[in-house]
């Protein structure tokens, strides 16, 4: 394996490093809004390249030792593409929102699209990782990035605490995961994915077992599942909405797919023991989140404990345990992604005369009626999050099942079953405020063209026509889930 | 004769303090910052034991890139936190909850 051929395969994480620091000077320059906003768009284009770069590895189902590269520190094979274009799409499209709405709050700044390419970069490098190293500055470097995100607002007090909140919490679930790598490491004395899994084959000593608990658990930190979420809501509702958006969609997708490859990588001959952590997480997601949202009046919090309850199903893939789990796992993130940013730019468009951004969820009440294209994106978010038949989300939830069913775990199914149930309430009381309440008349500013559009593409692809995606949909989340499943 | 278990076993009791202190702690939030230190430390114990223990030199070099991660770390979060005493006047840990949850 020479550098030439290393260097091809890190080809979109180089290209996007470089432009990340010719964007840091251009910021550094121009400090004006104008000089921000050109920075802005120019990062979009930046990210919309580097997905394209990453999509033939995809199509061209790269895997095992073509795909290593650098001493196999890292992989970059059709998995790995696979989280990396949905994660190059949702980051560009978070930033396609942001610009309009800085300018309303207080001065936007060329550092905030800088800042999402090097999160970016992160993200990609934690879903490439084949070694603990590796996963490791990937993860502080995208965390390390969204911390400054959380806290961008620096006139909003609100901001401020959800960038500190986010700090704290994120810290000590790198600590967690920081402390398992190193009883993995001490236990089956190396650090790759490869002699991890070599090593326990014939069994987990107690340590690695404790090694792999104390990892999962900051795993689990990161992806905001139960019992490790109490951060979710409050950054979520604190954090400017462009960056929640964020939050909710590009970080999810890397810590997931991560989890997967550390998962059957690493552990892949342990399974059994942790596929009951998995299962646990995923169980008690998927009801809290239910549960728990039924109270809530900001829709930003909702779509908090919404996140919370759809990352249960993700989870819920996982803990299957086989390709047909983590190809459904893949396919459910391709639609959450798009479901969720469709979720958070209707929340940008609703504001008042003066341009102050509405969260309750009694300020929605009659939109339908006073703004009808906007309730009805809203609308089928709302409807594809609740799983309702023939919108896209229901797809997703029916693989989900289906993985978890082949594998034995009906039980669990039927329960997450009942759960999504008792979630469509919530999600149905949304659409109720929407349409059948007296107009309240408060939504009443006027929108800008990137959110339109947003809103119409991620509306149109998780109504019923999404369905015209699932056999290339499903066909790509088979070869992704199918080469990491090949490598070990 | 000091073995592999004694280090773990202070890097284990190093860890847990560090977690104490980051959930009982209901003063202050730099002291909240050196318990995230702590917990790094605890963590640069043990792979320097291991790698020690194992005659590899993995563990090492993992832990010169806790280090350095640990600085920005540090800096990022005293950055925010500079911002929110700007905001609010206080860095009480109590204080931190002007959102419910």
């Amino acid at each position: 394996m020479d550098w030439m051929q290393s260097l091809r395969l890190v080809a979109p994480e180089i290209f996007l490093s470089v432009s990340g620091l010719i964007l840091l000077l251009g910021a550094a320059w121009g400090q004006s809004r104008k000089d921000a906003r050109a920075i802005n768009w120019l990062a979009v284009l930046v990210l919309i390249g580097a997905a394209a770069m990453t999509l033939p590895t995809l199509l061209g189902q790269v895997s095992g030792a073509d795909a290593l590269a650098f001493d196999s520190l890292f992989s970059a094979d059709a998995f790995a593409a696979f989280a990396k274009v949905l994660i190059f799409l949702a980051c560009a499209a978070s930033l396609a929102l942001a610009p309009a709405f800085f300018e309303r709050h207080g001065g936007y700044r060329g550092e905030f699209p800088v800042l999402v390419i090097f999160a970016a970069i992160g993200m990609a490098m934690m879903v490439s990782s084949t070694n603990l190293l590796t996963l490791y500055v990937g993860l502080e470097l995208n965390s390390l990035a969204a911390y400054v995100l959380a806290a961008f607002l620096k006139a909003d007090e609100r901001s401020a605490e959800a960038g500190l909140k986010y700090f704290v919490l994120g810290a000590l679930a790198s600590g967690f995961l920081l402390f398992g790598m190193s009883l993995t490491y001490g236990f089956t004395g190396t650090i790759a994915y490869s002699g991890i899994a070599a090593a326990t084959e014939a069994g987990l000593s107690t340590g690695a077992l404790f090694g792999l608990t104390f990892m999962f658990a900051g795993l689990a930190f990161k992806v905001s599942a139960v019992p490790f979420h109490m951060w979710t809501p409050d950054v979520y509702e604190g954090a400017p909405t462009p960056v929640t958006t964020l939050f909710a969609s590009a970080p999810k997708v890397a810590a997931l797919a991560l989890f997967a490859r550390v998962a059957v990588e690493a552990f892949g001959s342990q399974s059994v023991a942790w596929q009951q952590i998995v299962l646990a997480a995923a169980i008690a997601s998927i009801v809290f989140g239910a549960l728990a949202a039924i109270w809530q009046t900001n829709i930003k919090r909702l779509l908090a404990y919404s996140s919370i309850n759809n990352v249960g199903f993700i989870l819920l893939g996982l803990a299957a345990a086989s390709v047909e789990g983590v190809s459904a796992m893949l396919v459910y993130l391709a639609i959450y992604v798009p479901m969720t940013i469709g979720g958070f730019v209707a929340v940008l468009m609703l504001r008042d005369e003066g341009g102050k951004q509405l969260e309750a969820i009694s300020d929605l009440a009659g939109l339908s009626r006073t703004r009808p294209l906007l309730a009805l994106g809203l609308g089928s978010v709302m409807f594809s999050m609740a799983g309702i038949p023939f919108f896209f989300g229901f797809w997703g939830k029916f693989v989900v099942f289906q993985a978890a069913v082949q594998s034995g775990l009906l039980i669990w199914a039927t329960i997450a079953a009942v759960s999504s149930v008792i979630g469509a309430f919530y999600y149905l009381k949304v659409v109720k405020v929407m349409y059948f309440d007296e107009p309240a008349g408060k939504v009443t500013g006027r929108s800008d063209m990137a959110h339109e559009w947003l809103l119409t593409i991620s509306a149109l692809f998780i109504s019923p026509l999404g369905w015209l995606f699932t056999k290339g949909l499903g066909a790509l989340a088979a070869i992704a889930a199918g080469v990491l499943f090949a490598a070990t | 004769m000091i073995g592999i278990e004694h280090y773990v076993v202070v890097s284990s009791i190093l860890f847990v303090l560090g977690v104490l202190g980051i959930f009982l702690n209901r003063k202050n939030v730099i002291v909240i910052l050196m318990a995230i230190e702590l917990i790094l430390l605890a963590v640069n114990i043990n792979l320097v034991a291991f790698s020690a223990f194992l005659g590899d030199l993995t563990g090492q070099v993992f832990a010169m890139f806790v280090l350095t991660v640990a600085a920005g770390e540090a800096a990022v979060g005293l950055a925010i936190l500079v911002i929110y005493f700007r905001d609010r006047g206080t860095i009480a840990v109590d204080d931190v909850s002007h959102m419910k949850g």
